[in-house]
């Protein structure tokens, strides 16, 4: 009879298997499929004008033809990178506090009421934000420092859209340890900051960091809210009052109306953003990879 | 037991739903429409009208700027393009059937007191010469100079006109669309651009705060722009390959018809026929 159990089980995997198998598989290949495509389509770009003059250009002015064009994407870089850390940095720290007090001090039912509220607020769609950017942020910080439009409205609406995101899931990082053992620690004698050292934080670890990357990744890949309050100018900025382009604006700006190399150069774009993400996913499991006890 | 049942109730469904996707209507025709975003709501309206009267056809509009409609009617794509600007030279391999006009405003908030503008002045204005709007007599402001994004039709006319070389302009804002450039215009007192009369106008009548200046003296109103004698504008025109079908030839002919001229009215554009 066990043997029979045994089987059946073993059956059951077998079937259950290579469903499971495919679902893998195919999204494996759709990440596969999209990095192909972007090599495939920016490789008119690459070949014509050469990896180099995206980076040692005088400027972005992109053409149909290689010899007229400018297609220096540097500044569009920097632009991208300084916003998403500006809202990581906004965002990260807010996020944390939200996430301890859910955790140590919010009466449950309060603390059930917080959390669909973050639950909304992430639900937003990004253009709602961007419109309120736009329509209130820009015009209230072009009073202050014209024209507004700028590397600060984006630091801040970033900000607000990844911040519920973040402390969802830090939140939802420090429940793996149940309430009852940080009770247990601070019957121990232990502060609530040792508590929270001690006993809370290592398990959340990892939920934490991977709370960042996808807030980070939300970031990086927002376009309409950016493309609406960041002012759009290709320029490297040197102040938080200056205009910035995003990788993802430019595209959503220019692919409408690109064609030939200036179409290709617009995927070279998109092929550094998805290079940006992937190192960003490489740093995160460098983060993850240490043992949650070790420390 | 429940797992596999789970699992063939997800593979019915996967294969209902592939089976859907592959229908199609047999005996309607469908003409995909594709291009400017500055023109796609009108033929929208005109493709709504035209469906209306022809039972068999089914008219797909899309956006993504004059340059996709070249792009998407070379290929096959799309049956018709749209386009926003007068061909290229080296364009001539599609037919270009020319539907209306429209002009392209230098817009300011309502609050500032310039009353109009010359094309000296927006060439200084846009490569920085003139920093603030007490240079031309207004409020001691900086002039926030907003300027549409790479390959937009509505910057080339721009440029074409003006005799800014696309390096000069020293943008401080750069837009996508219409709507975006007014909205940027009206959170900002300091703030100048250009945009279609039509989209323009309709939004004053709104009641929002922006203002058209005259350019050049002549008054920036879809009548001038009719009467021939406003400087910056535009011909609209919808493209095909050189051998269309009779049912796309049939529609374009609707869309130059006295009976079209209402709508491309009712969108602020100006008709050919009148």
């Amino acid at each position: 009879m066990w043997r029979r159990i045994i089987l059946y089980r073993f059956q059951i995997d077998r079937v259950v298997r290579v469903p499971l198998f495919v679902a893998l598989a195919v999204s494996a290949a759709v990440v596969l499929l999209v990095v192909c495509f972007l090599v495939l389509e920016s490789a008119d770009a690459l070949r014509a004008i050469g990896p180099w003059r995206f980076v040692s250009d005088a400027s972005w002015h992109p053409t149909r033809f290689a010899d007229t064009g400018q297609f220096n994407l540097m500044p569009i870089v920097w632009g991208t990178l300084w916003v998403t850390v500006g809202a990581v940095l906004v965002a990260a720290p807010l996020a944390f506090l939200m996430a301890l007090y859910l955790y140590f001090f919010a009466a449950p039912r309060r603390a059930r009421a917080v959390r669909s509220l973050l639950g909304l607020l992430a639900g937003i769609p990004s253009v709602v934000y961007g419109l309120w950017g736009l329509t209130v942020l820009v015009p209230w910080i072009s009073r202050w420092q014209p024209p507004g439009a700028s590397l600060l409205a984006g630091i801040l609406i970033l900000a607000l859209m990844i911040l519920p995101t973040i402390a969802l899931l830090t939140d939802a990082a420090f429940q793996a340890t149940p309430k009852a053992s940080a009770d247990a620690a601070a019957a121990a004698g232990l502060s609530r900051w040792g508590a929270l050292r001690a006993v809370v934080w290592p398990p959340a670890r990892s939920g934490v960091v991977a709370a960042l990357v996808l807030g980070t990744g939300r970031a990086l890949g927002e376009t309409m809210a950016v493309l609406m309050v960041c002012g759009n100018v290709v320029r490297t900025p040197s102040s938080l009052f200056d205009p910035i382009r995003t990788l993802t604006a430019n595209i959503a700006l220019e692919m409408a109306y690109a064609m030939d190399l200036h179409r290709s150069a617009l995927f070279v774009t998109g092929l550094m953003l998805a290079v940006a993400v992937g190192v960003m996913v490489l740093l995160a499991s460098l983060l993850k990879e240490r043992d949650p006890y070790a420390a | 037991m429940i797992s596999r049942m789970v699992f063939m109730a997800g593979l019915l469904a996967c294969v209902g739903l592939w089976t859907g996707c592959g229908r199609t209507d047999s005996e309607s025709t469908r003409i995909v429409v594709t291009g400017s975003s500055t023109i796609a709501p009108m033929f929208g309206d005109m493709a709504r009208h035209y469906e209306s009267q022809h039972p068999g056809v089914r008219l797909d509009v899309q956006t993504g700027g004059s340059s996709r409609g070249i792009a998407d009617a070379r290929r096959g794509l799309a049956d018709i393009g749209m386009v926003s600007r007068a061909a290229y030279e080296d364009e001539d391999d599609l037919v270009w059937h020319k539907n209306a006009r429209d002009g392209i405003a230098m817009i300011v908030h309502a609050d500032n007191p310039i009353r109009e503008i010359d094309t000296d002045t927006v060439r200084a204005i846009y490569r920085k010469e003139i920093r603030r709007w007490s240079g031309l007599g207004g409020p001691d402001r900086p002039i926030t100079v907003i300027n549409k994004a790479e390959g937009r039709s509505t910057l080339d006319l721009f440029l074409a006109y003006t005799g800014l070389q696309s390096e000069e302009v020293q943008a401080d804002v750069v837009i996508g669309d219409n709507e975006h450039g007014i909205q940027a215009v009206i959170g900002n007192p300091g703030a100048i651009t250009y945009v279609s009369i039509g989209t323009a106008e309709y939004s004053v009548n709104e009641g929002r705060s922006l203002r058209l200046l005259p350019l050049d003296g002549i008054p920036a109103t879809t009548e001038r722009v009719r009467a021939g004698d406003y400087p910056l504008s535009r011909p609209l025109h919808l493209v095909t390959r050189p051998d269309p079908s009779e049912e796309v030839l049939r529609f374009i002919e609707f869309t130059q018809s006295a009976e079209a001229a209402s709508i491309v009215e009712a969108h602020y554009f100006i008709p050919l026929s009148d």
